[in-house]
């Protein structure tokens, strides 16, 4: 449209921000409370059971299964703290102006995304295939619902970062270089804390049993 | 800015996936209307159930019996129980999720914000749009529901679980409407924070702000912040009755004489806790925008400064911050014990604080002024009385022990109703008649105005009083038959068909709004109202072009100097002095 917002780019001087940083900032409060209603949600029902996790209809506990995925998961930590460094890298490489080092970063990222979602394929249709569905037991229910909606949010995110490498977002890069710059910070912020989701996922989910 | 290379735009565009704020905020209050005009007629269905229980209802009888046959239902064109119960939970879901928030933030949030900071538009136009293009779909899912076999959702507007876990399909589709109208509200807090935080234009700080720009910036705090954990909350549920989970199915739940066949180890009480951190805070966004509205029409229309305008800014904060520590509550009665109550019951004493100082403020505001008593003035003037009833009589039901008797029952029903009715859609209507000038150039006619005014007055209170009467004695919300079956009800049943004529006649007081609107309208008459009609101060009345308004909403960005209501500044010829006016030193 032909309507120019202002401080869509340039810093407002009395915030000092522009506009999608706060957008992105308020975005990921609100990404907060969502967490933190699962989190809240996951204390109260492990609070309320006798053993966890729980004993399902069948007499089975997951226990034993998720000993043998904590070394997956400690991998799939590995693979995204990697990517939020290189989406760190990223960004860095289109402040110094240097575009070719900005896709290589990207790509990286890419990759490690698609290496957790593949890895996380594998841990899911395992514990289906062994009969540990949501169903099984609140353990599996709140397992299954958290890491879901935290894989659901890598791959929007993945759709995102595909969409700046292929040619119709880079394009920008060439027009409004800023505005691009800062598309790539805020996609970061939202990747970072993707990122620090899992990092409490981890130790809730496959360490305190 | 260019509005010379404005190139035509095509009917799609301009009118249906437009990013003008303008058209967008319009688009919100047509359909808001339209859903509350449903969510009202169900009621009106629904009331003759309860004046009349178990007979033929005139007029709409063969249209119910069509859809309770449809939903399989028994039914003579008489209300059938479950149908009753599903237009119930109906009710308060389109009057709540698709009417009054809807209209109050999507609406005036949406038209209003970015013209009284002095912003060509919301921060976010292609956001702005997405979020009224995914409150749609949230609204068509629900409506499709009624046609569904079983009905819509009937476990009440709160949906409470067990019962909602395992009630009939309406319910899914209930929540898979709930998530699409959470992420329209979260589009919309997010541009609305930010509109306000970074667009306000030059000159206007902080303490400048017109109230409904302060309220508006609380409100979007509260859907951002509260919204969250109810969708939490409707994504456990959707597990549970999608994958067979047990989020909020307790160990040995016995259903129809049979154990349901789960795993058990789920707390129903979770949900009312995910739900009213929500919904309590959701209170507050009701009402919180209706508070801006009445603060621009009373000191509009005292033509005088608006009483303790600093007062005003930080209760409202206060009452944002407050409203996430009462949720509880709405729940003293499910055994949570006697600390928690205590909390809650202090918390929520506390909060009763600064809605007394608002109201106060508003009262006082009124005091030594030159009145005008036009039709946004009537219904400012109506919202006051009405709105303190529904305060004072939530005095008792933030309190554990005389809760006990008052929970569940007609009493909670008017006490809420005289909030959200007569206080939140009177605030509407105020902010309607006041600024449909602003919108379409057309001033609503005074008299129809007024007509509506008295009627709409009058019968809101014929419905809601008698509320508290039947509640006192006893009378249990969410009975089909009114209370019919009940000894203790016996006395205060004969309230049923006051409450039920009231609000048949309330329907009939709407015909006048409607006919105002649509004749303002589609009159050829030359009533082009000049472009501040009421002699206002903000920003959207002075300096916006008008109407109707175009792309960019200013020809030059306005630059502020003066506070939001300097109204009658002495020693100034007009009684008005425009925010964006600069007076001479010495003045």
């Amino acid at each position: 449209m032909d309507i120019k917002i202002p401080y869509n780019e340039d810093l407002r001087p009395d915030t000092g921000l522009y506009n999608a940083k706060l957008g992105i900032w308020l975005f990921l409060a609100s990404e907060v409370m969502l967490f933190g209603g699962l989190f809240s949600s996951y204390i109260l029902l492990r609070a309320g059971a006798s053993v966890w996790p729980p004993i399902g209809l069948d007499g089975q506990s997951v226990a034993h299964l998720l000993e043998e995925t904590i070394g997956l998961a400690t991998f799939n930590t590995v693979a995204l703290i990697t990517s939020s460094v290189t989406m760190v890298m990223s960004w860095v490489s289109l402040k110094m102006k240097d575009i070719s080092k900005f896709k290589m970063y990207m790509w990286i990222t890419i990759s490690c995304a698609i290496i957790f979602l593949v890895v996380k394929y594998f841990e899911y249709s395992h514990k289906i295939h062994e009969g540990f569905v949501p169903a099984h037991d609140t353990y599996m229910a709140l397992y299954f619902t958290m890491t879901g909606l935290h894989v659901l949010h890598i791959i929007g995110g993945l759709f995102v970062l595909v969409y700046f490498v292929m040619p119709d977002g880079i394009k920008m890069w060439d027009d409004e270089p800023i505005r691009f710059t800062n598309r790539i910070e805020v996609f970061g912020l939202y990747w970072h804390f993707v990122d620090l989701v899992w990092i409490f996922l981890f130790p809730v989910l496959y360490l305190l049993n | 800015m260019s509005n010379k290379e404005h190139h035509e735009e095509s009917f799609w565009t301009k009118y249906v996936f437009s990013i003008d704020h303008k058209v967008i905020g319009i688009q919100y209050g047509i359909t808001a209307l339209f859903f509350l005009l449903i969510g009202f007629s169900l009621m009106m269905v629904m009331r003759w159930q309860l004046a009349y229980p178990d007979t033929a209802i005139p007029v709409v009888g063969p249209f119910i019996k069509w859809l309770a046959t449809l939903n399989g239902f028994a039914s003579e064109g008489n209300l059938p129980s479950d149908l009753y119960n599903v237009f119930g939970a109906m009710h308060g879901t389109i009057m709540i999720f698709l009417g009054v928030v809807p209209l109050i933030v999507g609406a005036f949030g949406n038209y209003l914000v970015p013209l009284q900071v002095g912003a060509p538009d919301m921060a976010f136009p292609k956001l702005n749009m997405a979020s009224y293009w995914s409150y749609l779909p949230g609204g068509i899912i629900m409506i499709i529901s009624f046609f569904l076999p079983g009905g819509a959702a009937n476990s009440g507007w709160t949906a409470y679980p067990p019962l909602s876990d395992i009630a009939t399909q309406g319910q899914t589709w209930w929540l898979v409407a709930m998530i699409f109208l959470i992420t329209s509200s979260l589009l919309g807090s997010v541009n609305i924070i930010v509109t306000v935080v970074q667009l306000r234009v030059k000159g206007l700080t902080w303490m400048k702000l017109p109230f409904f720009v302060w309220s508006q910036l609380v409100t979007s705090f509260l859907l951002l912040l509260a919204f969250p954990p109810l969708e939490v909350a409707a994504i456990f549920q959707l597990m549970d009755r999608i994958a067979g989970t047990s989020f909020f199915l307790p160990s040995g739940l016995v259903v129809s004489g049979e154990m349901l066949q789960v795993s058990g180890g789920g707390s129903p009480l979770l949900w009312q806790h995910l739900f009213w951190f929500l919904a309590h805070p959701e209170v507050y966004v009701l009402i919180l925008p209706g508070m801006g509205v009445i603060a621009e029409v009373i000191a509009n229309n005292t033509r005088k400064p608006l009483w303790g305008y600093k007062s005003l800014v930080y209760s409202s904060f206060f009452l944002g911050f407050m409203s996430f520590t009462v949720w509880a509550h709405h729940m003293f009665l499910t055994g949570m014990g006697q600390g928690m109550s205590t909390f809650f019951q202090i918390t929520t004493m506390i909060i009763s604080v600064p809605s007394v100082i608002i109201l106060s403020c508003f009262m006082l505001s009124l005091w030594g002024g030159s009145i005008r008593f036009n039709v946004p003035m009537l219904f400012a003037l109506g919202w006051i009385p009405m709105f303190g009833v529904g305060g004072l009589t939530g005095l008792p039901l933030g309190l554990s022990t005389s809760d006990i008797h008052l929970h569940d029952t007609y009493y909670v029903i008017g006490h809420f109703h005289y909030v959200v009715a007569p206080g939140t859609i009177f605030a509407l209507f105020s902010g309607i008649y006041f600024w449909f000038p602003k919108v379409t150039g057309k001033m609503l006619d005074e008299t129809l105005g007024k007509i509506h005014f008295f009627a709409s007055f009058v019968f809101m209170n014929g419905v809601f009083f008698p509320m508290f009467i039947q509640g006192l004695a006893g009378v249990s919300r969410r009975l089909a038959d009114g209370g019919a079956s009940y000894a203790h009800a016996a006395d205060v049943l004969k309230w049923n068909e006051t409450m039920s004529y009231s609000a048949w006649l309330l329907g009939l007081a709407q015909i006048p709004f409607i006919v105002n609107l649509i004749w303002t309208l589609y009159k050829d008459k030359d009533s082009k109202a000049n472009a501040n009609p009421w002699n206002a101060t903000t920003i959207e009345w002075t300096d916006a072009t008008s109407p109707p308004l175009g792309h960019g909403n200013f020809k030059k960005t306005p630059v502020v100097y003066n506070g939001p209501y300097e109204y009658s500044v002495p020693g100034m010829k007009d009684d008005f002095l425009p925010q964006t006016k600069k007076m001479k030193k010495g003045k």
